[in-house]
């Protein structure tokens, strides 16, 4: 009963749904498209993972590959960086509008260093409380709408992937959150590495970042459920 | 007794004093000599490292220890195809180590008590893959024999093995445990772990220092500063370049602010096992609220990408770090009120008091190291016995609990989470001026670094080659070593008990799966 008066009392530690102004940090930012001088070159250390690339006038960002080493962030460099969280792509039309209202997820961990996995954490947690938008983590494929895959998919996992996406009843989606789950990020090239979830099984909405943050996977599952703009444009076409 | 016609490893250390004692022992002698050296006082086994040459075909170990105010110890070993006797016997803690010495190099060791299936699962791998030998081919999977039979110890009447994992039904790192019982009580556990199996020793190797480092901050994401620093000092200390001492200062006031939020990570995993999920919500909001200010003051939530070879990629500047000092000052006064209450919970300290004990003894015998060491009466502490970074001129204050039971083990972990902010304090109050980074040469040779990790004592062994890329590096993690140690505490407890224990050794997969 202590707890619960705690509990009260402690207020509302919630984010405010669509708050007009973040707080500072939740979002590490992330490279952005930046015009240069006609015949500027790149140092080619700004990135040391080849993400950067210059393209019409401009250094484009491969974000699938970009891993957030910050190398090239201002000042020290001519690259600029946007402070948004919405990251995710969508592949495939969201689910279907039954869906909107409540969802529910499975994590796998395909091989993660832990970071996205932490991220993901504190997505469910008390901060940015998925449970208020329908979201739900399920206990069980068998109830699991959306298959969220982080880290590369090792060969350990690769058995453990298939059968659980196996398990799911249709109609289902696969979210593949962080750079190593869309292609296999740094550790691509290792003999133990499969490569990145789509390997594997079919991957419908993709969030890059090395880790993507919270709001950028909620922004991926808002792609999946059709409660965002850009969902919905996605499946009218 | 140097080893005839291989390199001495270099370490960060004192100058002049050699901070690494070598002793090359014949192969028959080479129990006696362990025994001889470490039978006594038992100082904590870090790793093993095996080192392969394909001109003559060969394979080099390198045992390491860290011992109290003195110098690193390794004893060396060479071997041609013979068999290696086994250390295990005299010290327990290189049980694993040698069955993945076994495992990805296929060096064997006469007896040691169980080899085979440990790292290359062999429902993956044929038996006969060897993937860290030096050879031209890329090792492959394939050629396994399925299914996966879990071993049993215990022999009685309804006896039975219980699977947990390796998929959980939340944000759970994947490793599977296999209890077994013949009914409510956990009669033998045990850790299956390398599902997550990255390969990434193989992986650093022939890759340039810099790249390799974005690597091994990728190790385990939630330590990336502390790997990113071993992996650092240790290609640092073969150039035998000193980062600079604002460069120094900065990274200990990062690898503190690393082992708070991760300390607070674990209090808030503990907590939530036992159930009481107002408390648990409370310390979750301080752990976001502390990867927010990493946001905002360092650049980024896990602090990947802060160190360079030779100090730092960049400065976050005087005002930054003061501001995030004060931020993270309050947050550990909440962490700290929400825990006062917890300490007077009779629900709480009854899920932790006498719960998940090792003794320490049995501490000793097993090799933890980190809080979970310290809960125990280790008191093994990279920081004090080795200092590096600036921690020569500020030395982290000791926590040290004797109960060894679950309590315990978080007492330390919130005692060590006050002492980092403290220190934080002390450090961005006497922040010397000057350039954050140094030039580091490639010179090729043996670097030898460790670095207190929030888990524990983390080493690397890199060695750097004649063509200036990485041509071994051998990550010896604190969570290899503690996960050894947690089988012993869960017998004889109830399922229950079984995920409540295993947060408060407070371990990452990650991080020993490598």
């Amino acid at each position: 009963m202590p707890w619960f008066w705690e509990g009260l009392k402690s207020g509302v530690r919630t984010l405010r749904p669509r708050a007009p102004r973040l707080p500072a940090g939740v979002t590490p930012g992330r490279p952005a498209t930046t015009a240069v001088p006609a015949g500027a070159s790149l140092d080619p250390e700004l990135c040391p993972v080849g993400a950067l690339a210059p393209q019409d006038g401009a250094i484009a960002v491969d974000f699938d590959h970009c891993i957030h080493c910050m190398r090239c962030r201002p000042p020290a460099s001519p690259v600029q960086w946007q402070d948004d969280y919405r990251w995710a792509l969508a592949a495939a039309p969201p689910l279907p509008p039954r869906f909107q209202r409540s969802i529910h997820v499975r994590i796998l961990d395909a091989g993660d260093c832990g970071g996205c996995l932490s991220e993901l954490r504190q997505l469910f947690g008390p901060v940015y409380s998925l449970h208020r938008y329908g979201i739900y983590v399920s206990p069980t494929p068998r109830d699991a709408d959306v298959l969220l895959v982080v880290g590369p998919v090792t060969v350990g996992m690769r058995v453990a992937l298939e059968e659980t996406y196996a398990a799911m009843p249709d109609p289902k989606r696969v979210v593949a959150v962080g750079v190593c789950a869309l292609n296999g990020g740094l550790f691509a090239d290792s003999f133990a590495v499969v490569g990145g979830a789509s390997r594997v099984v079919p991957v419908d909405v993709t969030v890059p970042g090395c880790p993507p943050p919270p709001l950028a996977i909620l922004h991926a599952l808002e792609l999946v459920t059709g409660s965002s703009r850009e969902a919905r444009e996605v499946g009218d076409s | 007794m140097m080893n005839g016609g291989r390199d001495a490893p270099k370490a960060p250390g004192t100058p002049g004093s050699g901070p690494i004692l070598r002793v090359g022992a014949p192969l028959a002698d080479l129990p006696d000599t362990v025994r001889q050296l470490v039978g006594q006082d038992h100082p904590p086994f870090i790793g093993l490292v095996v080192e392969h040459t394909s001109e003559p075909p060969r394979h080099h170990l390198h045992y390491v220890w860290m011992r109290p105010a003195a110098r690193w110890l390794v004893v060396d070993v060479s071997v041609d195809g013979a068999a290696v006797p086994s250390i295990t016997p005299i010290v327990f803690a290189a049980d694993w180590a040698e069955r993945e010495a076994e495992d990805l190099f296929g060096v064997t060791f006469a007896g040691h008590p169980q080899l085979g299936d440990f790292v290359l699962h062999d429902e993956d791998w044929a038996e006969s893959v060897a993937p860290m030998r030096r050879r031209p081919e890329r090792p492959t999977h394939g050629g396994g024999r399925d299914p996966y039979e879990p071993p049993r110890i215990v022999k009685a009447p309804g006896q039975f093995v219980m699977p947990v994992g390796p998929v959980f039904a939340g944000a759970q790192e994947s490793v599977r445990f296999l209890l077994e019982t013949v009914g409510e009580e956990i009669m033998h556990a045990h850790v299956r772990l390398f599902y997550k199996y990255r390969g990434l020793e193989k992986l650093m190797e022939g890759q340039l220092a810099t790249r390799a480092l974005l690597v091994a901050e990728r190790v385990s994401g939630t330590q990336a500063l502390a790997h990113g620093l071993a992996f650092a000092q240790a290609v640092e200390a073969l150039a035998s370049v000193v980062a600079p001492t604002r460069a120094r200062a900065i990274r200990t006031v990062l690898a503190e602010w690393e082992r708070l939020r991760s300390h607070v990570g674990t209090l808030a995993g503990i907590v939530e096992s036992t159930g009481l999920s107002v408390p648990a919500n409370l310390l979750a909001a301080v752990e976001e609220r502390l990867l927010q200010l990493s946001g905002r003051y360092l650049g980024h939530r896990y602090l990947f990408g802060l160190v360079a070879l030779g100090g730092l990629t960049r400065d976050p500047g005087d005002d930054a770090l003061h501001a995030l000092a004060r931020a993270g000052a309050q947050a550990v006064a909440s962490v700290q009120d929400i825990c006062r209450r917890l300490a007077l919970d009779n629900s709480f300290l009854d899920r932790l008091e006498a719960v998940g004990i090792l003794a320490p003894e049995r501490a000793a015998t097993l090799g933890v190291v980190g809080p979970v060491g310290r809960a125990s009466q280790i008191r093994a502490d990279v920081r004090l016995w080795h200092p590096y970074a600036a921690y020569r001129e500020h030395p982290a204050a000791p926590v040290l609990e004797s109960e060894g039971d679950g309590y315990a083990r978080f007492r330390v972990f919130l005692r060590e989470a006050a002492a980092a902010m403290d220190l934080i304090q002390r450090l961005v109050g006497t922040l010397p001026p000057g350039p954050i980074h140094a030039f580091v040469p490639v010179v090729p040779g043996v670097g030898l670094s460790a670095v207190e990790a929030p888990s524990g004592a983390l080493a690397y062994w890199v060695r750097v080659g004649s063509r200036g890329v990485i041509d071994r590096c051998h990550i010896m993690t604190p969570a290899f070593l503690n996960w050894h140690g947690l089988p012993d505490t869960v017998r004889d407890f109830a399922f229950q008990d079984f995920p409540i224990i295993a947060s408060t050794f407070g371990l990452s997969v990650a991080d020993a799966d490598r």
